[in-house]
């Protein structure tokens, strides 16, 4: 009697500690059929024109406007919002980090990390977009800046989230020692506190590329595109991620190629970017363990 | 004794740090509070881009089905049923497999394999989300639509549920919408109910296992229940990020404004039909467009903070 029931018992562990191994596998799986995927398109139809070439000659064309304009758009965005990012996170563990204010935007701060991308982008449309069309009557509407707003939202809350942790890894005893040499505060926080987690800032902007670097939705009604090459903020701008949507919502498989091509570049950059702050975060975890 | 005239400078010195100090507070505060007004702009304008749809008509808007931009008629109803439909169908599949996963990387996997495994599903959650929906569109489509016509001689057969899978094998629809989502969003919750199951304490554990509990037993009857709250935080999280996911189901939805009984049929999402139609939108076509999104704000916001209430409840526990 006893016998079977333990039976029963192992039978239900290892049919639960199978799917589990299962579970796991089919995530791997999912996540190699993407890469190969985009591996195998996106190195078929790389080529020097996909450089050289602007978006305007369609599949005769490459993608050269949009990688400059998601370059310019990705560091306009990361000149906004990493200060004001690095600045906030920094009120949030120095000032306000046991306070009723400081856990409140702590909190929103969280909610804003995965607020809905298109919404931020119909922000950025009625408050930046629309306003600079009715001052200007419409000769400036879309533009690489609007874009780059739009972004900065999103990167803004990555770099707040963890400057935020990373100020509060620091020991506090490195706070009380440079207040008890009567230091000024803003001095202990600027050029002790936010040198001692350097590494752990860094990492939060590098995450935050990470982040926009791939935004399709906010850039749509923001920076719109433009089929030809642009390096004026006010300028409609194009955008890696919103060429590849407009080539994959084409017909023409020669325009699919070139949208795999960017595809690839995006993926890269992005994983890249993401393996290297893990290389960063990890190093900066032994400091301070 | 210090001289006399050094004893006003220092107090001029302490002045100036103090007027500098309050200016940095003042400067970090503001920063801290363009966190706030960035959610909080994002409701107003999306509420006043959308006022002539929300306030004419609000309830028509929230009831009907219809959406045509020659008539200038919308309703909202079509999109918030495919929004809500994918949702729960990437829910359905995501939690089992995300907690497969986290089982298997904190309980079962050897230590060696936990770190490169985890890190591999977390870059899950890194590739971009207009990638999801080119391999979507491309590759999992077709997929789909073979195996389709199986599904509806299977599972379209059963009573009750037969319903969800009828219809034309088109690859395209609310089910692969719903699949491509779980894949998205499966690696937030597996990586919350990892970290989350990494708190249980060990001394629980080890005296189950000394009781002569099986792995399982360990998991399904001390670490789940020990972690509950966050588990459903982290679920609730995976569902504020579906629910607003544009790009991955923008390509597979199909964009048809229906309503239909089975998960094989094209539908529309609210954040697809404002990527699709936005920029071709004009009058209230775009303030129906601009309301939606305010009705998707306020949907994710409140899932969202539901999702948040419930893992900083673990938080406390743990004595933060």
């Amino acid at each position: 009697m006893s016998s079977s029931v333990y039976l029963r018992r192992r039978i239900v562990n290892v049919i639960a500690l199978t799917l589990s191994g299962l579970a796991t596998l089919l995530g791997l799986v999912f996540l190699a059929w993407i890469l190969w995927v985009t591996l195998k398109n996106g190195f078929g139809a790389i080529g020097p024109r996909l450089f050289t070439k602007i978006t305007a000659y369609a599949d005769q064309g490459g993608l050269s406007n949009a990688i400059v304009g998601s370059l310019i758009m990705d560091l306009m965005a990361l000149l906004i919002c990493a200060p004001i990012g690095v600045l906030a996170g920094t009120f949030l563990a120095e000032y306000a980090n046991r306070t009723r204010l400081g856990a409140t935007i702590r909190f929103l701060n969280d909610i804003l990390l995965s607020a809905p991308s298109i919404v931020l982008g119909l922000f950025v449309y009625v408050i930046v977009v629309l306003p600079m069309s009715k001052l200007t009557h419409g000769a400036v509407s879309f533009s690489g800046f609007a874009g780059a707003i739009a972004l900065a939202l999103i990167g803004l809350p990555v770099i707040v989230r963890t400057t935020d942790e990373m100020l509060q890894l620091v020991p506090g005893t490195l706070r009380e020692a440079t207040l008890s040499l009567g230091i000024p505060q803003w001095k202990s926080t600027v050029q002790v506190l936010m040198r001692a987690a350097t590494s752990g800032i860094v990492t939060g902007v590098l995450l935050a590329l990470a982040r926009l670097a791939g935004e399709t939705a906010p850039l749509l009604f923001t920076a719109f595109g433009n089929n030809f090459m642009t390096v004026h903020p006010l300028d409609k701008m194009e955008s890696l991620p919103v060429a590849i949507y407009q080539y994959t919502n084409d017909p023409s498989p020669d325009l699919h190629a070139i949208a795999w091509a960017g595809a690839l570049l995006i993926t890269l950059f992005v994983l890249a970017l993401s393996l290297l702050t893990r290389l960063l975060f990890t190093r900066h975890k032994v400091r301070y363990d | 004794m210090p001289a006399a005239d050094t004893i006003p400078s220092s107090d001029q010195r302490s002045r100036t740090d103090a007027r500098h100090d309050a200016w940095f507070r003042g400067l970090l505060k503001f920063c801290a509070l363009l966190v706030l007004a960035a959610l909080l702009g994002a409701a107003l304008s999306t509420l006043w881009g959308g006022r002539e749809v929300l306030f004419k008509d609000g309830f028509h808007f929230l009831a009907s089905d219809a959406w045509n931009p020659v008539s200038d008629d919308y309703g909202a109803l079509a999109p918030i049923f495919g929004t809500l439909v994918t949702s729960l169908i990437a829910l359905v599949l995501a939690v089992p497999v995300s907690f497969g996963i986290a089982l298997f990387l904190t309980e079962i996997a050897p230590t060696w394999l936990r770190g490169p495994v985890a890190t591999a599903i977390e870059l899950l959650a890194s590739i971009p989300s207009i990638i999801y929906g080119m391999w979507g569109l491309f590759v999992f489509v077709p997929f789909m639509a073979s195996i389709e016509p199986m599904l509806s001689d299977t599972l379209g057969k059963l009573p009750l549920v037969g319903k969800l899978f009828e219809g034309p094998p088109l690859g395209l629809g609310l089910l692969t919408a719903g699949i491509v989502l779980a894949v998205m969003i499966l690696p937030f919750i597996c990586s919350v109910m990892r970290e989350v199951f990494q708190t249980v304490p060990v001394r629980l554990k080890e005296s189950s296992y000394a009781l002569g509990s099986t792995t399982w037993e360990v998991v399904w009857d001390i670490v789940l229940p020990y972690t509950r709250s966050a588990v459903i935080g982290g679920i609730f999280l995976g569902l504020g990020r579906a629910l607003g996911e544009t790009m991955a189901v923008t390509f597979v939805l199909g964009n048809a404004y229906s309503i239909t009984s089975s998960l094989l049929m094209p539908g529309t999402s609210i954040s697809s039909s404002i990527a699709n139609e936005f920029n071709e939108a004009v009058g209230t076509h775009r303030s129906a467009l601009i309301a939606l999104g305010f009705l998707l704000f306020v949907v994710t916001f409140v899932v969202l903070l539901i999702a948040r209430l419930m893992l900083r409840r673990l938080a406390r526990k743990e004595g933060h």
